[in-house]
């Protein structure tokens, strides 16, 4: 008795049609809601690009004059760029999952799970709206670098590959933040594990520094951790003259089997938020 | 009720919900017609938002079965999802989207067909007297129309059941009435069974066919308000049923423990 046929849809070509259509307009539905938010409210999207801004205009400045940071044949400027368009998006999603604890404390969360939208519906939604967020934070750090004369490669396939990378990174760093708010379910727990998370995620990895210079345990670490391939499938894609380190197709690998895995993982946590 | 040769609305049996070593619903059993407004009543911690979580698919019961417009909660929480709609007692609106906002997400996740989006959220917004406030943000509505927004949410996929969990607390006389009317307009408009839980006696006599008495997880009483009176005595009010009922509550769960009470309060604040 699991499955019920319901009247009209009979035919499970049609079901199927039907419930692909639903799925697809619930993740639309759960994204849009999102977004709508962020236009009642824009102030949120300009403090936060001014971080990115600070590392590149403060930080890189300084370290410029440090030689042999960046790999022969790169300035300093360029291999930092996609490093900060990284963790820029990194602190975007990062604290993704402290909007699921007020939808929690209010009740706008039970709203969801009581509706037929299945939990992946809902968690991918709100995973894409992050992306959104995060390549408009990708569009400061590409102005701001290009202002300071990094030399970006501005070919539109390659603008595309760092948009999807942008996606990658966002859904898979939101989903984690998602996966942390469900198990901790306060704010105050869930902001110091945020900002515990954060730095080492953003030192050990190639984000400002080449893993070459790093001792051996940390380059392990580095190894590790997701950041690193997003960093090096970004620099390849957004530096003339960059090279990727592990692959490209690698880092997209990698980073598509995590995300998923934690899409799911979220998915699971999340309706046991209410009990 | 419901043994009148039709499917009831509701047909719980033996649900019960435990939590470690706490019993938090002990093995209740009742059933609801179509078209009824049914109440649960019972103090604080008595376990009635434990038996809508349930009801509702939010939370799994450790054993006992319960029917939903004809489905099972656990093996086809998805066609239960379908039929139902549910009204928390927290606020399920989002202060930061406009009301018509709020509105297309609920069409979206419920799957209504996309060419009847706009005319189904313009006839719920009519239907709460919302229209002229549709493109305002919620954050800036008054306590009732929130209430009557978070109606029109769950009313958009034509749910044959709705769950109301407090509908009326933290509102003013006037808004008070004003749900009120909805609920019996929805019953008689669109013929919806309604379940809610209440601490109102008013409520109930305005509102409910019948009631169903809640004290420690158990079911002590389920009858109309007038034979529950009747049986009390001449000259009987809710009241005293409900006193003879929980007569020994008041030591035990005065008011809830602290997590409850802060929610409530907060809920009422964020609604006022």
């Amino acid at each position: 008795m699991k499955y019920v046929v319901t009247a009209g849809l009979s035919h499970p070509a049609a079901r199927l049609t039907r419930a692909v259509s639903d799925y697809v307009m619930q993740v639309y539905g759960v994204f849009c809601a999102e977004l709508q938010k962020v236009r009642h409210d824009p102030v949120e999207l300009f403090t936060r690009a001014v971080q990115p801004l600070l590392w590149l205009l403060l930080f890189g400045m300084v370290m410029l004059r440090v030689s042999g940071l960046a790999p022969a044949g790169m300035s300093y400027l360029d291999y930092l760029s996609a490093g900060i368009l990284a963790q820029s998006v990194l602190f975007v999603a990062i604290f993704f999952g402290i909007s699921a604890i007020w939808d929690r404390d209010l009740g706008i969360l039970h709203r969801m799970l009581v509706s037929p939208a299945p939990r992946t519906a809902i968690v991918i939604g709100k995973a894409l709206a992050a992306s959104v967020r995060g390549m408009l934070q990708g569009g400061v750090v590409y102005v701001v670098a290009g202002l300071m004369g990094a030399n970006l490669n501005l070919s539109p396939l390659n603008i595309l590959g760092v948009m999807v990378l942008i996606g990658l990174g966002c859904g898979l760093f939101a989903t984690l933040s998602l996966s942390i708010a469900c198990i901790v379910k306060s704010r105050e727990r869930f902001m110091g594990i945020g900002q515990l998370i954060t730095m080492p995620v953003f030192f050990a990895s190639n984000a400002i520094y080449p893993i070459a210079l790093m001792p051996d345990w940390l380059k392990t670490v580095s190894t590790l951790n997701p950041l690193t391939y997003q960093v090096d499938a970004l620099r390849a894609l957004m530096i003339n003259g960059a090279h990727s380190q592990f692959g490209i197709v690698y880092d997209f690998a990698i980073l598509t089997v995590i995300a998923a895995a934690l899409v799911l993982l979220s998915s699971r946590l999340y309706s046991r938020m209410v009990a | 009720m419901g043994k009148n040769g039709k499917e009831p609305a509701l047909d719980v049996e033996e649900l019960e919900k435990i939590f470690g070593t706490f019993t938090a619903v002990d093995k209740v059993s009742f059933t609801v017609d179509k078209g009824e407004v049914f109440a649960l009543i019972g103090p604080n911690g008595a376990g009635k938002s434990t038996i809508i979580k349930m009801l509702t698919t939010l939370v799994p019961p450790t054993s006992g079965t319960a029917k939903v417009a004809g489905y099972d909660v656990v093996k086809q929480s998805t066609e239960v999802r379908k039929n139902i709609g549910y009204i928390p007692q927290l606020v399920s609106s989002d202060g930061a989207l406009t009301a018509r906002e709020n509105l297309l997400l609920s069409a979206r996740l419920y799957g209504v067909p996309r060419l009847e989006q706009e005319e189904r959220i313009r006839e719920a917004l009519d239907f709460m007297g919302l229209g002229q406030f549709s493109d305002r943000l919620v954050s800036s509505y008054s306590g009732g129309m929130i209430r009557r927004l978070e109606i029109a949410q769950s009313m958009l996929h034509r749910p044959s059941v709705i769950f109301m969990d407090e509908p009326t607390v933290g509102l003013d006389p006037v808004a008070r009435k004003a749900v009120w009317d909805h609920v019996r307009e929805l019953r008689g408009k669109y013929r919806m069974t309604i379940i809610l839980t209440t601490h109102y006696m008013d409520e109930v006599e305005e509102l409910c066919d019948r009631m169903a008495l809640i004290h420690y997880g158990q079911i002590v009483a389920v009858d109309t308000p007038a034979k529950l009176k009747e049986g009390i005595g001449k000259g009987a009010t809710l009241d005293d049923v409900f006193s003879k009922y929980m007569s020994n509550f008041e030591e035990n769960s005065e008011g809830g423990n602290y997590s409850e009470v802060r929610r409530n309060r907060r809920s009422i604040a964020s609604r006022s």
